[in-house]
């Protein structure tokens, strides 16, 4: 909503200059978003009336002109293609000082003096370039001030509404708030009846009565519409971004932006009988004002008459029934049409106007008679014409004044300071509501205007907003210093964050809506949720991983010569299941690619493989100890089939990890090889609480151990078998060696794995360790075709 | 006994010129070992009168300590040149780089929400979360934004199916908590959420935290002063801060909350667009059609929420002149908040 500040005055002038009016608005709730000049800075321009206009001697495209100033003649050199005699335009004579500090001189064009320059709007930055002079009305006075004539010294305020407060979407609406502010009363307009001079009607019908609640129409008789609309109507519409169009027409806006109630005139001539307020029918066709032609639904409004319909209701008139330059007698429209029936309507047929976005909100259920008398006056006085009676239907659906008690006590609490009870009665009655004292407070009727009015909450915040938040007490925050239970077994994300950036890692944080075209490549198996409204075709599926996203932002880095890159994220993957539900796991990712080791003087530079990401991952899972852990080869169409394995927690998979499948490496423009992981983060942020046992006094055993077994074993079967088969004093097994070639069988390796014993409360005896390791031995033989290397 | 002298005088240019250990022990050998020629000379006493034999005993042995004295020193002096050069040899380079990791950083949302949290935290509010894929009705319809509200659209919705969005807030999550938990209440919801809108000052997805509080006794002082000390610790510093009437549908009374600009102090610039002040959150009291839908007696309770663009506060904190760069993941960007 933007308005000009002059005729806010017009209607409530407090003392206060423009920025302490806006500051005072802005902290009432109605924020001000701008605060413009309706004009550039110039001086010395005045109205000029261009008396002759002839033809350069020496130059094609320029006139010279005799302007007056009301008094003197001044010949003026002029190349716009519009001057002419008989018009009336700003001119800025000799002395005059244009935006930008341009200082007009008398000067000689092409031989001819010239004493001033005649202007366009945009030289005085009044609007955009017309390619031409501004032609001022004819009423204008000649010789005038032209900031006097226009009333130029003013400013465009710019509201940013809250959808609560359409009874601000009017200056009516604006000037009551400024009104209780500043404890002054509003200057109304003449709202009062203009009498009928004929019985001139039309038959108003409200079929859709819970849409139309009230419908008030009126026709008037034999107008001029050849009449152009007066200069401060159209320097009030031009003001409010609107270009003037004919008097009916231009009134019906300034009472929107004035009264804030749409108004629509009908060519009566194209209105087949009485008028008919319905439902449309499914596959109506009408053609709006602006051309474009609509298919309706049924569950839409028309204005119709008796024949076809002529508007869509309370969003846009009709082309066919729209006051035109033919027009001598006209229907003119005032209803109130349900904010909740009316709500998104526009927005479905892909359409947002002055009027729906009104409707919309609420419009004053109470004004639509005021409105039509206002209107019948104006235009009357612009155009002449007879006005018949105003006919007016309303429906049960009408709304009705909320009531609402107000508790004095509640004031108290909510607010944390009391209200005296004179002031609390000032403000609402200010903002047009009826306070009656009752027991222990008020009880209070609200106005027609006010929608977002209901309970007592809201009247606190009017009384809150009215008194200023700024003026309410602050406390600082009490409360019972209870301590928080904390799971020592949970850790938080954050701890896993920090791991993964001691570890070398960067966070990053992607998209959760992903390229398709990427996810598919990835997982060309699983469903994505696709997105009914993406904001572009490379971001319309959410994710099931990271790893699309995390693999967008690796080329990203890689196309600006970071060539080691270590990133992750933590978040949800979007992963529909099954039997139709969709599973949202928190999940932790990484990618890695590059250097093992930032460039350095110390290594030579080796490339990151499997096994780095697979010792960052163990590093990670150290933080839940005490959780069983394990990997086995595994399968995923996004990985290296012979660099791939899942995470399992007690025997679940809760993860994987691999090397990039080449092609799609190759695919994603990714020259290098990446590695990646992924694991549910309820995995790795839960662990166990420390369970204390005696260390043991006495020395450990170590023996070591190196079996020959085939090259594909997975080595962590050969520990488990060895772990199971070593019986209870073994304290750690570790393998510390792996060995193929030469000096063994090609199809087999060497795993060197040393056993450690202890006891808790003796020395272990040498028989005890042989016998144990002799079972190890046996169950490798036994279990992998083991043999004892040399 | 010249012969004692010379002797003593050859030993000690012999020890003086020995230039390891080894050599020095061949010395002590060659004149102090068992068949050494000190040793050789006491031996020779038996051949001496006995008024000879005392003062010759003594005069062999004084050399004897001499010379001991001096392979004990030109020991230690050959040990300490050892050690020395040793140590010459084995000094590098202390300002070469050490090896290991390089460490990684948090993303500047998550260092930004991380902070929030230890804010509210310490006053005993817990961060919960929830589902980003959500229904309607915990998205708008519990938070008394019924179909087709106008304040629908303030909200770009991307939809997943009719009843389906992605939360445009993380109200939602608050929602959830009052339909699970008995008040009091003191929560804050930190998470992503998501707008159909894309431009220079908007991404389709973004980061807020949100908070409520139901007590028996909260009011809009306790509101006020929670948020003024919040906003005064997350930019650390005596800010100006103002609440001015706004609009939420799950709030009554509603509030809009400015800081003084943190950029040019609340002088004017291009930041807060000339006006000093910068919008940085919005909070309210919870609406009473909002404890209904959640079965909260809203006569028994009451409550606030507030809600704030992670994004937004990251960018103020730290100077981040580009909203965008939030989801580049470029490491230039990224490094710096390391």
């Amino acid at each position: 909503m933007k308005f000009s500040e002059q005729w806010l005055r017009e209607w409530v002038n407090p003392e206060l200059n423009t920025q302490q009016l806006a500051d005072q608005i802005t902290m009432a709730g109605l924020e001000v978003d701008a605060i413009e000049a309706v004009a550039g800075d110039f001086s010395g321009v005045i109205v000029g009336e261009i008396l002759v206009a002839e033809q350069h001697p020496d130059a094609d495209k320029l006139r010279v002109c005799k302007v007056s100033d009301g008094k003197d003649e001044f010949q003026v050199v002029c190349g716009a293609p519009n001057a002419r005699a008989g018009i009336k335009v700003p001119f800025a004579t000799v002395g005059a000082v244009l935006p930008g500090n341009f200082k007009i001189k008398k000067a000689k064009l092409r031989g001819v003096e010239s004493f001033g320059m005649l202007c366009g709007p945009d030289e005085l930055e009044l609007g955009e370039s017309t390619g031409g002079l501004m032609e001022l009305s004819p009423e204008a006075q000649t010789g005038q001030d032209l900031r006097d004539a226009l009333g130029l010294n003013d400013k465009l305020i710019e509201l940013g509404l809250t959808p609560n407060r359409s009874d601000c979407l009017s200056l009516r609406g604006i000037a009551r708030d400024v009104a209780v502010l500043n404890g002054l009363a509003i200057k109304e307009p003449d709202c009062s009846p203009v009498p009928a001079v004929n019985d001139e009607q039309r038959e108003i019908n409200i079929e859709a009565e819970e849409d139309c609640p009230r419908y008030c129409g009126r026709v008037i008789r034999n107008i001029d519409i050849s009449q152009p609309s007066p200069l401060w109507l159209q320097e009030k519409l031009r003001r409010a971004g609107l270009r003037s169009i004919d008097a009916v027409v231009d009134v019906t806006n300034y009472i929107l932006l004035e009264l804030g109630q749409p108004l629509h005139g009908f060519d009566l001539a194209r209105l087949d009988g009485g008028i008919r307020v319905r439902l449309a029918e499914q596959g109506e066709k009408l053609t709006l004002l602006d051309g474009q032609e609509l298919e309706l639904r049924n569950d839409s409004m028309v204005i119709a008459d008796e024949k076809k319909a002529l508007a869509l209701a309370g969003i846009m008139g009709g082309k066919e029934s729209a006051v035109s330059e033919s027009t001598k007698d006209i229907f003119l429209e005032s209803a109130f049409f349900a904010p909740e029936k009316l709500a998104g309507r526009a927005r479905s047929y892909g359409l947002h106007t002055d009027s729906s976005h009104r409707f919309e909100r609420g419009v004053d259920y109470e004004l639509p008679m005021q409105a039509i008398e206002r209107a019948t006056r104006l235009i009357t006085e612009i155009v002449g014409g007879e006005p018949g009676p105003v006919v007016e239907r309303t429906t049960a659906h009408l709304p009705e004044p909320q009531h609402i008690s107000l508790r004095e006590e509640r004031i108290e609490k909510m607010l944390a300071m009391p209200v005296p009870a004179e002031r609390v009665e000032t403000i609402l009655s200010g903002l047009g509501l009826i306070v009656e004292q009752a027991d222990g407070g008020w009880a209070v009727t609200t106005p027609s205007w006010r929608f977002d009015l209901a309970i007592e909450v809201d009247l606190l915040e009017e009384l809150a907003r009215i008194v200023g938040y700024n003026n309410l007490p602050v406390k600082p925050i009490t409360d019972s210093l209870e301590i928080i239970a904390k799971p020592e077994s949970q850790i938080g994300v954050s701890d896993v964050r920090r791991r993964m950036t001691a570890l070398g890692y960067q966070e990053a944080i992607t998209y959760s809506f992903v390229d398709p075209a990427w996810q598919k490549a990835m997982f060309p198996e699983a469903k994505a949720v696709p997105l009914i409204n993406p904001i572009s075709a490379d971001l319309a599926d959410m994710r099931l991983s990271h790893w699309p996203g995390l693999l967008k932002a690796v080329a990203h880095n890689l196309n600006r010569q970071q060539s080691r890159v270590r990133l992750f994220e933590t978040g949800l993957c979007f992963v529909p299941e099954q039997d139709g539900s969709l599973t949202q796991e928190a999940t932790l990712s990484a990618v890695l690619t590059g250097d093992r080791l930032p460039e350095n003087w110390h290594a030579k530079g080796e490339k990151v493989d499997f096994y780095d990401a697979k010792g960052d991952l163990e590093s990670l899972l150290k933080l839940v100890a005490g959780r069983d852990f394990r990997f086995q080869s595994g399968e995923h169409p996004a990985l290296h089939p012979g660099q791939t394995a899942e995470i399992l927690l007690n025997d679940k998979v809760v993860g994987r990890i691999g090397a990039l499948h080449p092609s799609l490496a190759k695919q994603f423009d990714l020259g290098q090889g990446v590695y990646l992981f992924e694991i549910k983060l309820a995995a790795v942020t839960e662990r166990q609480v420390p369970s204390f046992k005696t260390p043991s006094r006495y020395p450990e055993v170590r023996r070591d151990l190196a079996v020959v077994v085939d090259r594909k074993t997975p080595a962590q079967s050969v520990l488990d078998a060895a772990r199971a088969a070593a019986g209870e004093h073994l304290v750690n097994l570790n393998l510390f060696d792996i060995y193929e070639g030469e000096g063994i069988d090609p199809q087999r390796k060497s795993l060197a794995i040393g056993l450690t014993y202890r006891d808790s409360s003796r020395t272990l005896n040498e028989e005890e360790v042989n016998e144990s390791v002799g079972h190890v031995i046996r169950a490798l033989e036994e279990g992998f075709g083991a043999t004892l290397r040399n | 006994m010249e012969n004692l002298e010379a002797l003593a005088d050859e030993a000690s240019q012999k020890i003086q010129a020995a230039s390891d250990a080894r050599a020095l022990d061949d010395v002590r050998v060659e004149y102090l070992g068992k068949k050494g020629s000190i040793t050789a000379l006491l031996k020779g006493l038996g051949g001496l009168s006995a008024e000879e034999r005392p003062k010759a005993g003594a005069e062999i042995n004084r050399v004897k300590a001499l010379l001991s004295d001096q392979i004990q020193a030109r020991k230690t002096d050959l040990e300490n040149a050892a050690v020395a050069e040793k140590l010459a040899k084995e000094t590098i380079d202390v300002t070469l780089p050490g090896r290991g990791v390089d460490s990684g950083g948090l993303h500047p949302v998550t260092r930004t929400i991380e902070r929030i949290e230890a804010f509210f935290g310490s006053i005993g509010f817990e961060s919960v979360e929830g589902p980003e894929i959500e229904d309607d009705y915990h998205n708008f319809e519990a938070l008394n934004i019924p179909a087709h509200h106008p304040a629908r659209a303030m909200h770009d919705t991307f939809y997943v199916s009719d009843n389906t969005v992605l939360r445009t807030h993380t109200s939602p999550v608050q929602v959830r908590v009052m339909e699970n938990r008995e008040p009091p209440l003191k929560v804050i919801c930190p998470g992503r959420v998501y707008r159909c809108d894309s431009d220079l000052t908007h991404t389709p997805m973004f980061h807020q935290v949100e908070g409520l509080l139901i007590s028996e006794d909260s009011s809009f002082a306790d509101l006020k002063g929670l948020i003024e000390s919040f906003l005064r610790a997350f930019f650390e510093k005596e800010l100006a801060v103002r609440f001015r009437p706004s609009y939420f549908p799950f709030t009554e009374p509603s509030a809009e909350v400015d800081i003084q600009c943190v950029i040019c102090g609340g002088e004017g610039c291009r930041v807060c667009s000339q006006t000093g002040w910068i919008e940085i959150m919005g909070c309210g009291m919870v609406h009473p059609k909002v404890f209904e839908y959640s079965n909260i007696d809203p006569d028994k309770y009451s409550g606030f929420a507030f809600g704030m663009g992670v994004e937004r506060l990251s960018m103020l904190r730290y100077g981040v002149n580009d909203l965008r760069l939030f989801f580049e993941n470029d490491l230039q960007f990224l490094r710096q908040f390391a």
